[in-house]
C-alpha cells in the first residue's frame, strides 16, 4: 500500500478511543511488511520494530490511531441518546451522518427536532447534546436487540480528494500521522540505521495520553519524536499558534520539547532541503509528547506538527506532502542517528570557581 | 455485609486521614488473606491466593470531606474542601474531626438567595466564642456525619463513596473459597483528591489484570440527568467515565461471567467522574483495567443511597471473576 | 552566614521553565567541591549529592525548581514588534508596560501599551489580554525582530535584585525585606545550596529541578530515577498579608518563619514529616507557620505519586506578590527555613525507620 492509499484506508477505518481495533488490525498487517517485529502492548498500542544495524538504543515514533465519536448512553424508544469521547464542537453534530458500532455497524443519522416546531428564538441556540439523538431507522423492539449501552459511533464520511494534494476525512487526527510512520518505515527500508526504530501506533489519546504514557514506559526509548495535527491557517485564525497547510510539517519548540532534538531535527530539514515550520509551544503541548517526555527517568522527546484544517470535525483536511515530508524528516533523522546525540541530551556543566 | 458496610460508613477517614478506616477493616479481615501489609502511602494490600496472574483490586478507604484553612479571632472555622464537595446543601450539616468534635456549618448573609454561595461564605462553628477556646487546629480535617440507617433493601449513609467498595472487597474476601489467581486486595488511599493511592499501590503491586471497585450515579431520579443505570438492577459493569475506557476485554469477561452464574449486572457509560481504575490502567507499561461499580444515588451528599442487593451482585461477581480462569 | 549575594545571583539569573541552563550554571561552579557528585539529567534536572557519614540508610531527596514562570515568543508583525504567550501561572494584569530581557542575549524590551489619553473609559475597565500586548526590542521589521528573537525564544522580567528600606545582613541575624523577581522559587534553590554546605547521617540528594512552573515536570522524572525514602521540597509560596477588612486567612504572613504545608492543591503532606517538622521547630525555637491549606501546587504533589509512593512535605518561604516581576521575601525567614529543614534533616533518623517510614 502505498502512504495515500494508507491514509484513505484507515482514515475510514473505525476506532474510537479505547475501540482501536479495526485499524489496529490494518496498522499490524501494514507494518508487518517494513518492521522485524511486531507487537501489540497491554493497552492496544501497536509496536512495529525494525532493527538498527547496531541496536541497542531505541527511538521512539508516535502517532495515534484512535479518533474521537460519540458512546451510547442510553436507549429512548427509538432513538439512541449519546455522548462524547474526546471533544467535539457539539454546534458540528445536528444532521451529521454515522455509523452505529452495534452487533453490526449500521448507519445512521444525528437528529434533532425540526426547525418549524421549535419558537424562532429557540432557533440562535446551539443544541445541547442531551437534546440530539441517534436515528438508525429501526423500532423501539428492534433497537434494543441490536445496540447497546456502551456501543460505539463513529462518524461516516469518507476520504475526499481537494486541489492541490490536499486531502479531506474524518479522523485524520491523528491517523495521517500513524500514515507518516509508514512513510518514515518505507524511507528507511533503503537507509541504513543505527539505532532500533519503534514506531508506535498509540491508543487513547484523545482521553488523556493513556497509550503514549503506557507504551513510553514500556519501550523506555532513548529518545522520541511524537506526530500530532496542528492547527493550519483558515480565514479566520490569527498567525500567533498557527502554521500554514501544505508548507511542511511543524517543528515545535518548547519546554515539553527537548532542544537537542529540535536543533537536530531542523538541521535534518536543512540538510536535505525540506521545508518546516517552527512551532513555539509555550507549556503542555497536548500531544504524545507531553506524556512520553516524562515517562520514567525521561525521554529527550521531539514533536511535529501535521497542519490540519477543520480539526475535530468530520472534515479535516491537510496536504499529503506534509504527510510524506514528515516520515522522510524522521527517516533521514533516524539514518543519521548515532550515539553522539546521548551525551548532548544531558546539559554540560561548567568547572567550578 | 450490612454490619460491616455500617460500621465502615459511620468511620472518619478523609482523604489522607484513612487511618481509623483502615484499622477497622484490618479487624474485619483478620484471618482472611494470606498476607496483609500497609505501604508508604497508607494503602492497606492484603494478598490471597497464588497462581494463577497477578489480580489486583481496589477500592478506596478515603471520602470527601473538609479542612480547616483559617480560624478568625471569634473562634470559627474558615474550610476548603477536600475532594468534590458541593456547595448546595452544605448550611447547616453537622461535620466531625478526627477527635469527636462536632461542628455546625453555618452560612453569611446572602446578598441573593437563588444563588449557591461560594465555599469561603461558609463557616464551620464548634461552639466557641473566640479564637484561644479552639481546640483544633489549621490542617485539621472533618468529615460529614450521618448515621447508616436502613429502608428495607435500600441503605443510606455517608461515605457509601466507596465504603459500599470496601464493603463488597471484604464480602468478596469472605466468600472467596479457592481463588485461581494471586489476588492482591488493595483498600487504597486519597482516591477523592486524584486517585492517589491507587497510583503508586499499582506501581508497587505490578498487577496483571485489575478490577477498581467504587459507586457510580443512576439516572433513575426524577429528572436526572439520562443514564440507563438503576438502583437494584444489579452490579454496574463499567463502560466508560469522566476519565477512563474500561478494557474491552475485562469488561467482556466480567459481562462473560454474570451471565454464566445469573448474576444481575447492567453496563455503565458515566460522563463525569472517574475512579482508582483510571490511575491503574495507566502504571508502568499499562494493565488492563476494568470497574464494578455500586449503582449510589445522591453521591457526596451525606444520604448516599445504595441497594443491598446491587452491592451483593457485585461480590458475586467479582467472586466468580477470580475461581474461574481469566483469559483477555 | 548566609551570602545574600548569591540569592542575588540567582534571582537575576534568567530562567524561564525550559530554558533553565543559566540558574543551573551558577548552582553547579558554586557546588563543585562542595559535594561528592553532580549530574544533570536529559531533562535538564541539575542532581547534587552530598554522601553521608554512612551511619543512616536512608536516601534523602530535597528539592528546589530553577524555572521561573516568563514568556515565550509566538510571532512577530510586519513592523517588528513580538508577540507572546505566558509561560506558566502569569496573570495578565502584571503584563502591560513592563521591561524586559529577550532571549539568551537579554536583549531589552519594552511590553508597550497605548497612551491612557487615546484610550476610552470603558477600555480602562478591562483588563489587557495577553492576545493584545507586546513587546518591543526596537526592530523595524519583522525579518530583523525574528533574527533577534526567533520563535520559541523565551523572555523574562527584567527585575534587579534590591535591598528594601532597613534590610541588613550585618553581625548573626539577618534584617528586613528585600525585592527581586522569582523567589519563587530561586529562594528554595538557595536554601538547598546552603542545606549542601553539610554532610548529613544519611546520603543527600539535592535536586534543582526544572519546569516546575508548566507542571512539575522535572521532580517527577528526578524522583522515579532516584526511588528516595522521603523528600523534602523547598519554595517560595503564596503570601497574601495585605491589609483586609475580612478576617481571613493571609495563606502565609511575612516575618513569621518557616511556612510548612499540611495539604495543597497537589499533595496532602506526609504527616510523620509535618510532625518532624513542628517538633523540631517547637524544641529549637524556630519561628513557623502552617500555610493555609489547599492553596498552590509544588514538587511534591509530582514527587509522592512517583513508583511505590515517596512520603514528601513542603517547606516555604512566604514570598509577597509572587509571579510577578516584583516579589518580596524577609531575610529572617530565609534563615529560619534554612535552619528549620537543616535541623529537621539532623533528627530525621531517629524517628524514620524502615522503608517507607512504617516502623
Amino acid at each position: 500500500m502505498t502512504t495515500a492509499e494508507f491514509l484513505k484506508t484507515i482514515t475510514e477505518a473505525h476506532g474510537v478511543s479505547g475501540y482501536e481495533h479495526n485499524v489496529r488490525d490494518i496498522v499490524v498487517q501494514e507494518f508487518s511488511a517494513l518492521c522485524d517485529e511486531v507487537r501489540v502492548d497491554p493497552m492496544g498500542s501497536v509496536w512495529g520494530v525494525k532493527r538498527g544495524t547496531v541496536g541497542g538504543r531505541r527511538i521512539m515514533l508516535a502517532g495515534h490511531m484512535d479518533e474521537i465519536g460519540l458512546i451510547v448512553k442510553k436507549l429512548d424508544k427509538h432513538v439512541i441518546r449519546f455522548t462524547q469521547v474526546g471533544g467535539f464542537d457539539v454546534r458540528v453534530l445536528p444532521g451529521q451522518p454515522v455509523w452505529v458500532h452495534g452487533r453490526q455497524s449500521m448507519p445512521g443519522v444525528i437528529g434533532m427536532r425540526p426547525p418549524h416546531v421549535m419558537p424562532a428564538a429557540e432557533r440562535d441556540k446551539v443544541i445541547p447534546m442531551e437534546d440530539l439523538f441517534i436515528d438508525v431507522g429501526l423500532t423501539a423492539e428492534e433497537l434494543a436487540q441490536q445496540i447497546r449501552v456502551g456501543d460505539t459511533i463513529t462518524l461516516r464520511r469518507g476520504y475526499v480528494e481537494l486541489k492541490n494534494g490536499l486531502v479531506a476525512s474524518k479522523a485524520m487526527d491523528d491517523r495521517a500521522a500513524v500514515a507518516s510512520l509508514l512513510e518514515c518505515l518505507q524511507v528507511l527500508q533503503g537507509l541504513k540505521h543505527n539505532w532500533d526504530v519503534y514506531a508506535v501506533a498509540t491508543v487513547q489519546e484523545e482521553v488523556g495520553l493513556r497509550g503514549a504514557m503506557t507504551s513510553a514506559y514500556g519501550v523506555a526509548p532513548d529518545a522520541a519524536i511524537a506526530v500530532d495535527v496542528t492547527f493550519a491557517r483558515t480565514p479566520e485564525l490569527p498567525e500567533t499558534g498557527t502554521v500554514e497547510a501544505d508548507k511542511g510539517p511543524g517543528i515545535a519548540r518548547g519546554p515539553n520539547l527537548h532542544p537537542v532534538m529540535y536543533d537536530r531535527l531542523v538541521e535534518t530539514a536543512k540538510r536535505y532541503e525540506m521545508p518546516y515550520q517552527p512551532e513555539p509551544v509555550p507549556g503542555a503541548s497536548g500531544t504524545d509528547a507531553w506524556a512520553i517526555q516524562v515517562s520514567r527517568q525521561g525521554v529527550p522527546t521531539a514533536l511535529l506538527g501535521l497542519p490540519l484544517r477543520y480539526m475535530h470535525t468530520p472534515v479535516e483536511t491537510l496536504s499529503l506532502r506534509d504527510v510524506e515530508r514528515c516520515g522522510r524528516l524522521m527517516a533521514y533523522f533516524i539514518a543519521d542517528l548515532d550515539d553522539t546525540i546521548l551525551d548532548s541530551f544531558r546539559p554540560a556543566l561548567p568547572e567550578g570557581e | 455485609m450490612k454490619d460491616t458496610l455500617r460500621k465502615l460508613c459511620e468511620a472518619y477517614g478523609p482523604s489522607g486521614n484513612e487511618g481509623q478506616v483502615r484499622d477497622l477493616i484490618r479487624s474485619e479481615i483478620e484471618g482472611l488473606a494470606d498476607s496483609v501489609r500497609v505501604d508508604a502511602l497508607g494503602n492497606l494490600i492484603a494478598v490471597k491466593g497464588s497462581g494463577g496472574h497477578r489480580v489486583m483490586l481496589a477500592a478506596h478507604m478515603d471520602e470527601i470531606g473538609v479542612i480547616i484553612t483559617h480560624i478568625d479571632e471569634n473562634g470559627f472555622l474558615r474550610f476548603a474542601p477536600v475532594g468534590g464537595v458541593w456547595t448546595l446543601g452544605l448550611s447547616g450539616r453537622r461535620v466531625a474531626f478526627a477527635d469527636g468534635t462536632i461542628g455546625a456549618i453555618g452560612l453569611e448573609k446572602l446578598d441573593d438567595r437563588d444563588r449557591v454561595p461560594a465555599m469561603a461564605k461558609f463557616y464551620i462553628d464548634i461552639g466557641a466564642s473566640k479564637k484561644d477556646e479552639v481546640h483544633l487546629k489549621v490542617g485539621d480535617m472533618a468529615v460529614m456525619t450521618r448515621p447508616f440507617v436502613t429502608n428495607g433493601g435500600r441503605w443510606i449513609g455517608k461515605a457509601m463513596d466507596n465504603r459500599a467498595g470496601c464493603a463488597v472487597l471484604i464480602e468478596t474476601m469472605r466468600r472467596l473459597k479457592a481463588p485461581k489467581h494471586e489476588v492482591a486486595f488493595v483498600f487504597t488511599t486519597q482516591e477523592e483528591v486524584g486517585l492517589r493511592g491507587a497510583t503508586t499501590s499499582a506501581f508497587g503491586l505490578d498487577p496483571e489484570i485489575a478490577v477498581a471497585v467504587d459507586v457510580t450515579g443512576t439516572g433513575d431520579t426524577p429528572k436526572a440527568a439520562p443514564m440507563a443505570v438503576s438502583l437494584g438492577e444489579g452490579a454496574a459493569i463499567k463502560v466508560r467515565d469522566g476519565g477512563m475506557l474500561a478494557h474491552l476485554g475485562v469488561k467482556d469477561l466480567l459481562v462473560q461471567r454474570a451471565e454464566e452464574n445469573g448474576i444481575a449486572y447492567q453496563l455503565e457509560v458515566l460522563e463525569g467522574g472517574t475512579t482508582d481504575g483510571r490511575a491503574i490502567q495507566t502504571s508502568r507499561a499499562g494493565v488492563p483495567t476494568g470497574v464494578v461499580s455500586v449503582p449510589t444515588r445522591y453521591i457526596h451528599s451525606p444520604s448516599e443511597m445504595i441497594d443491598e442487593r446491587d452491592a451483593e451482585a457485585c461480590a458475586s461477581l467479582l467472586v466468580v471473576l477470580l475461581e474461574n480462569d481469566i483469559t483477555l | 552566614m548566609m551570602d545574600i549575594g548569591f540569592l542575588k545571583t540567582l534571582s537575576e539569573a534568567r530562567g524561564v521553565s525550559g530554558n533553565e541552563g543559566e540558574v543551573r550554571d551558577h548552582l553547579a561552579r558554586t557546588l563543585r567541591g562542595v559535594v561528592d557528585e553532580l549530574i544533570t539529567d536529559t531533562i535538564g534536572n541539575l542532581i547534587a549529592v552530598r554522601r553521608g557519614t554512612g551511619e543512616s540508610p536512608l536516601r534523602v531527596m530535597v528539592a528546589a525548581h530553577m524555572d521561573e514562570v516568563g514568556l515565550m515568543i509566538t510571532a512577530a508583525d510586519a513592523n517588528g514588534y513580538l508577540r507572546f504567550q505566558p509561560v506558566g501561572g502569569i496573570d495578565a494584569r502584571v503584563l502591560p508596560a513592563k521591561r524586559v530581557l529577550v532571549g539568551k542575549d537579554a536583549v531589552p524590551g519594552i511590553i508597550g501599551v497605548k497612551p491612557v489619553h487615546l484610550t476610552e473609559p470603558s477600555e480602562r475597565r478591562n483588563v489587557l489580554k495577553v492576545d493584545q500586548l507586546y513587546i518591543d526590542i526596537g526592530a523595524k521589521s519583522k525579518d530583523e525582530a525574528l533574527g533577534i528573537a526567533p520563535l520559541g525564544e523565551f523572555a523574562t522580567f527584567d527585575t534587579p535584585f534590591q535591598y528594601l528600606q532597613g534590610a541588613s545582613i550585618e553581625g548573626d541575624e539577618p534584617r528586613g525585606r528585600i525585592s527581586g523577581k522569582c523567589f519563587d522559587d530561586r529562594a528554595g534553590c538557595f536554601i538547598l545550596h546552603n542545606l549542601l554546605q553539610k554532610q548529613y547521617p544519611f546520603d543527600l540528594y539535592g535536586v534543582f529541578t526544572v519546569q516546575e512552573e508548566v507542571g512539575l515536570r522535572g521532580a517527577r522524572v528526578a524522583a522515579f530515577g532516584i526511588d528516595p525514602d522521603l523528600a523534602f521540597v523547598l519554595e517560595g509560596t503564596v503570601c497574601d498579608d495585605s491589609p483586609k477588612e475580612d478576617d481571613v486567612s493571609p495563606t502565609t504572613t511575612l516575618g513569621l518563619g518557616a511556612a510548612i504545608s499540611i495539604a495543597d492543591a497537589s499533595v496532602i503532606a506526609d504527616r510523620r514529616l509535618v510532625d518532624l517538622l513542628i517538633e523540631t521547630a517547637t524544641e529549637e525555637g524556630i519561628p513557623y507557620q502552617i500555610k493555609q491549606p489547599m492553596v498552590g501546587g509544588t514538587d511534591a504533589g509530582a514527587i509522592h505519586l512517583q513508583r511505590e509512593g515517596i512520603p514528601s512535605v513542603p517547606v516555604a518561604v512566604p514570598s509577597r506578590y509572587l509571579h510577578s516581576p516584583e516579589s518580596v521575601i524577609d531575610l529572617l525567614d530565609l534563615q529560619h527555613t534554612i535552619r528549620l529543614v537543616g535541623a529537621a534533616l539532623e533528627r530525621l533518623p531517629a524517628v524514620w525507620g524502615s522503608r517507607g517510614g512504617v516502623a
